[in-house]
């Protein structure tokens, strides 16, 4: 017996499994993407760096960027405390506000982003009390931080809810005996015990803000340097044939999500190394 | 069914779970693997069960090669430690199971499959529990159901992993001697798998005693508890004390490093020497434990604590107290060590 | 019940009721009023502008095509999902982690560029470009790039709703299942799939929302042909860049809809399950 590649085992349809799953993933996402590096390196290396340094393709990557991270930082806030109300406390309605938490995940982001837009729009229900204040939300990269918290809401939320529900009381009746306030219990023992969760949760709403393109696009304004998301601009690439254009601006946006998420799961390495989990 | 193992090995990674091993088992025999976790046994099983393969040896079923015959043709009953059953299924669906994959041709009508399934719900005690789930029952009743379920397909050989291992301490007893009745009701060849001494000196006909992937003694209850074959067995089954003879083990008479491994209940109190290799010792706590006390002694020499069994009556036909002066001389002994190829016993 | 022991593990009442105002706010301005908004934003008009917006036949063509792509994408990628997960959860082999990895890869990449990646495969300047011209096969600006574009931004929602569910279930029911005599079918049929009904039907209610949801990577590849190459969610964009307000919330309210029944179904599951679990699960 071989065991090189696989130990052996009884149920059967393995080779079957492993070999569609493989030729499917490679068929549909890996040889798709490859195309992407390939066409890249059509541009060379000063074609790319070209690219990569154009004012407009650099504002673009700038307001994407900082838009997607306030958004995750009020994600962040607030999705713990929604997830610590949906968890520890309980009201009427609770069970649909619960169920409500996934509207982002469910409702197409181009209904997300015209209702939006009429909303936070100088005359929408929520937009005219900000004029009044002279604030423009709709069409300024404030409006794109609107539709990115929206699209971002669920996943904070969901990450910490379970590993909220799982601290034990024990854990918090023991601290509180110990003479604990329930701000010191909150910080000392819970926080710790969720923070890893709340760190992977803000990672995945930032690099899903990141890359989003319709709930933007209708609030955002898309003017050049900036209400322009990179996103945006690689349509606008591809609508004037520039697909190599298209294409680096679209590896930089890998990059910089793959480097975030390497950058986070790192940061969740060292925390549980830490020995806090 | 006999089941014949022949050299077989087992390598997980870099690790040699098993280490040539060699068993018979007879036909309509009830078998323990007894042995520490990590000691093989449960490969051991899953490879008889066909549900891991060997990477060599032979395994031979009443005389016949089944290396080659996947688990579903093997025939044999497996009951699993945390006994896998079917959770969506009623107790009644489980047991029914093996009776309703079977080829159509070979498949018993609905009537007959009914009739045979509450068959073996009264055989394990449990008809009237049918109608419910896996996890509505507790863990007696969820093995014994794990057991009819490897029954009802009429195996020739039933394999158990761990068959008490998840239960408590009362259920544990009652289920074990259940499960020799039963076996002496069929008279299946079974093996189990157990860690627990007690439980395989009880239950089984033979005990095959593991070790680190190797076999270190195959016998009877008796044997491997009275006549321990190796240090481990002598450890692992049953409490011994440990003589090095350089310090203070004078009647093993043997030079060099040996280690004389004598059971608790083995060993005379006096409090005269009982001849010149006699050991002097200090007691240090006497304590009545049931039907036996228990005596704890130190050599006046050392620190080490002997272990020292009497029954009531010898203890209180010369009772002692902690402080006591008194001689020790084991009845009994095994010697086993560097240099020291002979195992001696003492008359 | 108010008994004194959980005191020490409870806030005063004065946090108690700002985090909950803090948390409805949140929740009711950030989603309750959206959802609100565009059946009300349809409605403005009247019921009967709603229902001629809904039946203009671009708006018709649209619901047809976006039902099309869901219907071919899903089933594919639920038969892709059940082959990762047995695959990745019953049997150990060398690079499982990785594979784990390159299956969550399109949740990483942006919906805009997942429908590029496939305008450089096979659009007019792509690899296959040249050759899918001389035989006359138009995939990009046609539906099968819109059904490729959405099978790839839903790809991993089966797969790995089922990866960590059979993980967890282990592989000792399917042992059990072999060691009585089952075939490998009958095996999965009988043992592995009631076992997993309930997330299979999440992952599936989940992909189904964003298949025919899908934007970004539609719209790369769409080319906006209205009554051809249109989706909902394109129609919706047309429609509203045109100031066809109505019909654009009218039939974005069809989305709307969706979501909403998505989110029932999905907390019955969520609800049925967890009674599965506290009633049957071993």
């Amino acid at each position: 017996m071989s065991h090189a590649f696989r130990s052996h085992s009884v149920l059967p349809g393995f080779n079957l499994a492993l070999g569609f799953t493989l030729l499917y993933l490679s068929l549909i996402v890996l040889v798709p993407l490859s195309a992407l590096f390939f066409k890249t390196a059509t541009l060379g290396w000063s074609g790319f760096f070209d690219v990569a340094t154009n004012d407009r393709v650099l504002a673009s990557l700038r307001v994407t960027f900082l838009t997607s991270l306030a958004a995750a930082v009020i994600n962040a806030f607030f999705g713990l405390i929604v997830a610590w109300v949906l968890v520890r406390y309980s009201f009427p309605g609770k069970r649909i506000l619960d169920a409500l938490v996934d509207l982002p995940f469910a409702l197409p982001t181009a209904v997300a982003g015209i209702t939006l837009a009429t909303l936070y729009a100088p005359h929408g229900w929520i937009g005219q009390y900000f004029a009044e204040q002279g604030i423009k939300v709709a069409y300024t990269p404030l409006g794109i931080i609107v539709a990115l918290t929206f699209i971002g809401l669920p996943f904070v939320v969901r990450t910490v809810q379970p590993v909220l529900e799982d601290v034990e009381a024990g854990v918090e009746e023991a601290a509180a005996s110990l003479g604990a306030g329930r701000w010191d219990v909150f910080r000392r023992v819970i926080f710790p015990a969720i923070y890893p969760a709340l760190l992977t949760g803000f990672s995945l709403a930032f690099a899903r803000a990141i890359g989003e393109y319709g709930s933007v696009i209708f609030i955002a304004g898309n003017m050049p340097y900036i209400s322009e998301i990179a996103p945006l601009l690689i349509v606008a690439k591809l609508e004037q044939y520039d697909y190599a254009g298209a294409t680096a601006i679209a590896v930089i946006m890998l990059l910089i999500s793959f480097a975030l998420l390497l950058g986070i799961n790192a940061l969740q390495w060292w925390t549980s190394r830490r020995g806090v989990r | 069914m006999s089941i014949t193992i022949e050299n077989i090995n087992k390598h997980f990674g870099t690790y040699k779970a098993l280490d040539n091993i060699n068993l018979e088992v007879n036909s309509g025999e009830l078998i323990a693997l007894l042995g520490p976790s990590g000691c093989g046994k449960t490969s051991l099983l899953r490879i008889i069960g066909g549900l891991e393969l060997a990477d060599s040896g032979k395994l031979l079923f009443h005389g016949e090669d089944v290396e080659a015959r996947d688990a579903r043709e093997r025939n044999v009953g497996f009951v699993f430690q945390h006994y896998a059953l079917f959770r969506h299924m009623t107790v009644f669906e489980n047991v029914a199971f093996g009776l309703r994959v079977k080829p159509k041709k070979e498949r018993h009508p609905d009537a007959e499959i009914k009739r045979r399934v509450h068959e073996l719900l009264n055989l394990v005690q449990l008809d009237w529990l049918a109608n419910r789930y896996p996890s509505q029952l507790s863990g007696g009743q969820r093995q014994r159901i794990a057991l009819a379920r490897a029954l009802a397909v009429e195996p020739k050989i039933l394999l158990l992993d761990e068959p008490f291992g998840a239960l408590d301490a009362q259920v544990r007893k009652e289920l074990r001697r259940w499960l020799r009745r039963l076996h002496d009701e069929l008279h299946i060849t079974s093996i189990f798998v157990t860690h627990d001494q007690e439980e395989a000196l009880e239950v089984a006909d033979r005990v095959v005693v593991m070790n680190r992937g190797k076999i270190e003694q195959i016998g009877t209850p008796d044997e491997v508890y009275a006549a321990p074959a190796t240090p481990f067995v002598y450890q692992f089954i049953g409490n011994v004390n440990l003589f090095h003879s350089r310090d203070h083990a004078p009647w093993t008479q043997q030079h060099g490093d040996a280690v004389a491994y004598v059971r608790p209940h083995d060993i005379d109190i006096s409090r005269t020497p009982q001849d010149d290799t006699a050991l002097p010792v200090e007691v240090k706590l006497v304590r009545a434990i049931g039907s036996i006390v228990r005596v704890e002694v130190a050599a006046d020499n050392s620190c080490e604590l002997i272990e020292i069994e009497l029954s009531r009556e010898r203890f209180d036909v010369a009772p002692l107290v902690n402080g006591d002066h008194v001689f020790i001389r084991p009845r009994q002994f095994r010697v086993f060590g560097e240099g020291v190829k002979s195992e001696l016993s003492a008359a | 019940m108010a008994n004194t022991t959980k005191i020490a593990t409870h806030e005063s009442k004065a946090v108690t009721l700002t985090f909950i105002t803090v948390a409805l706010t949140y929740l009711v301005l950030f989603l309750g009023l959206p959802l609100f908004a565009v059946f009300y934003q349809a409605l403005s008009k009247g019921w009967g502008l709603y229902w001629a917006a809904l039946q203009e036949p671009d708006a018709w063509s649209a619901i047809k095509l976006t039902f099309i792509a869901a219907a071919i994408a899903v089933p594919a990628n639920l038969v892709f999902g059940i082959a990762a997960a047995w695959a990745i959860a019953k049997f150990e082999f060398k690079g499982k982690s990785l594979l784990i990895t390159l299956i969550d890869l399109p949740f990483a990449v942006s919906p805009v560029v997942s429908g590029l990646v496939y305008v450089l495969l096979f659009g007019a300047q792509g690899w296959f470009g040249p050759w899918l011209q001389a035989h006359d096969i138009k995939l990009i600006f046609a539906v099968p790039g819109i059904v490729l574009a959405t099978i790839f931004v839903t790809f991993p929602f089966i797969a790995r709703e089922l990866i960590p569910l059979m993980q967890s279930q282990g592989k000792e029911e399917e042992e059990a299942a072999v060691s009585l005599g089952a075939s490998g079918w009958q095996t999965f049929r009988r043992v592995t799939l009631p076992n997993i009904k309930w997330g299979l039907l999440y992952g599936v209610i989940l992909c189904n929302a964003r298949a025919m949801g899908e934007f970004g990577a539609v719209s790369v590849v769409s080319g906006h042909i209205r009554g051809m190459t249109n989706t909902m969610p394109l129609h919706v964009e047309i429609l509203y860049n045109e100031y066809n307000f109505v019909a654009a919330f009218a039939v974005a309210s069809l989305l709307a809809l969706l979501a909403v029944v998505t989110l029932m179904v999905k907390s019955l599951v969520e609800w049925q399950a967890s009674g599965e679990i506290l009633h049957h699960g071993a």
